[in-house]
C-alpha cells in the first residue's frame, strides 16, 4: 500500500486530503493514469507527483510504504 | 525554538531570523518579507488561506538554502512561510540573508524567493468578496483578474 496526499485544489477536486491504494511496484505514470480515471481533470499538464517528499519522474517506480502526493501548481511566497 | 527553514502557524517575527543569519563575518543582512495585498489588478482580497506540504516544503526551503551557500560562498540563509488564514498586511514569508558584502545578500535574497515561487509546496487561495480561488490550480480567476 501507499499513502496519497491532495493538496489545495487538488483536495477540493477529489475531496479527501488523504488515501491509500496498491501502487506496490507500479510507476507514477500508473498512478497518475489511475488518478485521472478516479478524477477526471487531475492530470490537466501542470500536475506534479511527489514520492516521499521529492518530486518524480512518470517512471519511477513506488515502493511498500511510500508516499505520494498530488502537486499543483505552486503559489507561495 | 526556530528552525532555519521552516513552515509556521503563527505571526512570524522577522527579527528571530534576521538574528540567526547575523555572525561576526557578516557586514550586510538582507531581510525580505512579503506580505498579503489587498488589491490585484482591480480585485480586493478579503484575507488569504495559505496551505502547505510541511515536511517537504521544509525541506525544499533548505534546498533552497544550500543553493544559496554554493552560489554565493560565505552567505548564511533563514526563510520562514506561514500557512492558515492571512489578514491584508501580514507576513506571508520572511527571507534572511546576510553575506561579508551586501551585494551577495541581496542577490541571494531575490534568487530564494524567486526559487520558493517555482518549487516550494505551498499554495495560496485568495478570498474575495464575491468568490475564492486556490492561486496556481485550475479554475479561472473572473475576466482581467490574473496576476
Amino acid at each position: 500500500m501507499i499513502r496519497i496526499f491532495y493538496f489545495a485544489g487538488l483536495r477540493e477536486l477529489t475531496g479527501t486530503a488523504e488515501e491509500t491504494a496498491e501502487f506496490t511496484g507500479k510507476t507514477v505514470a500508473d498512478l497518475m493514469q489511475w488518478a485521472e480515471s478516479k478524477y477526471p481533470g487531475i492530470d490537466n499538464g501542470a500536475v506534479r507527483v511527489a514520492i516521499n517528499e521529492e518530486y518524480a519522474l512518470p517512471d519511477d517506480v513506488l515502493g511498500e510504504g511510500d508516499t505520494a502526493a498530488f502537486i499543483p501548481p505552486v503559489s507561495g511566497g | 525554538m526556530m528552525k532555519a527553514f521552516e513552515v509556521v502557524s503563527h505571526p512570524i517575527d522577522t527579527q528571530v531570523y534576521a538574528d540567526y543569519v547575523l555572525r561576526p563575518e557578516a557586514g550586510a543582512v538582507t531581510v525580505f518579507t512579503g506580505h498579503v495585498r489587498e488589491w490585484t489588478n482591480g480585485v480586493r482580497t478579503l484575507y488569504l488561506a495559505y496551505e502547505a506540504y510541511v515536511p517537504m516544503a521544509e525541506k525544499k526551503l533548505a534546498e533552497i538554502g544550500q543553493e544559496i551557500e554554493e552560489k554565493w560562498p560565505g552567505t548564511r540563509a533563514a526563510i520562514a512561510h506561514r500557512i492558515g488564514e492571512l489578514q491584508i498586511g501580514d507576513i506571508a514569508v520572511v527571507i534572511a540573508v546576510s553575506s561579508p558584502h551586501r551585494r551577495d545578500a541581496y542577490e541571494a535574497n531575490e534568487y530564494a524567493i524567486e526559487r520558493i515561487k517555482e518549487m516550494v509546496p505551498i499554495w495560496k487561495k485568495e478570498i474575495w468578496e464575491d468568490g475564492e480561488e486556490w492561486i496556481g490550480g485550475q479554475k479561472k480567476k473572473p475576466e482581467g483578474a490574473r496576476t
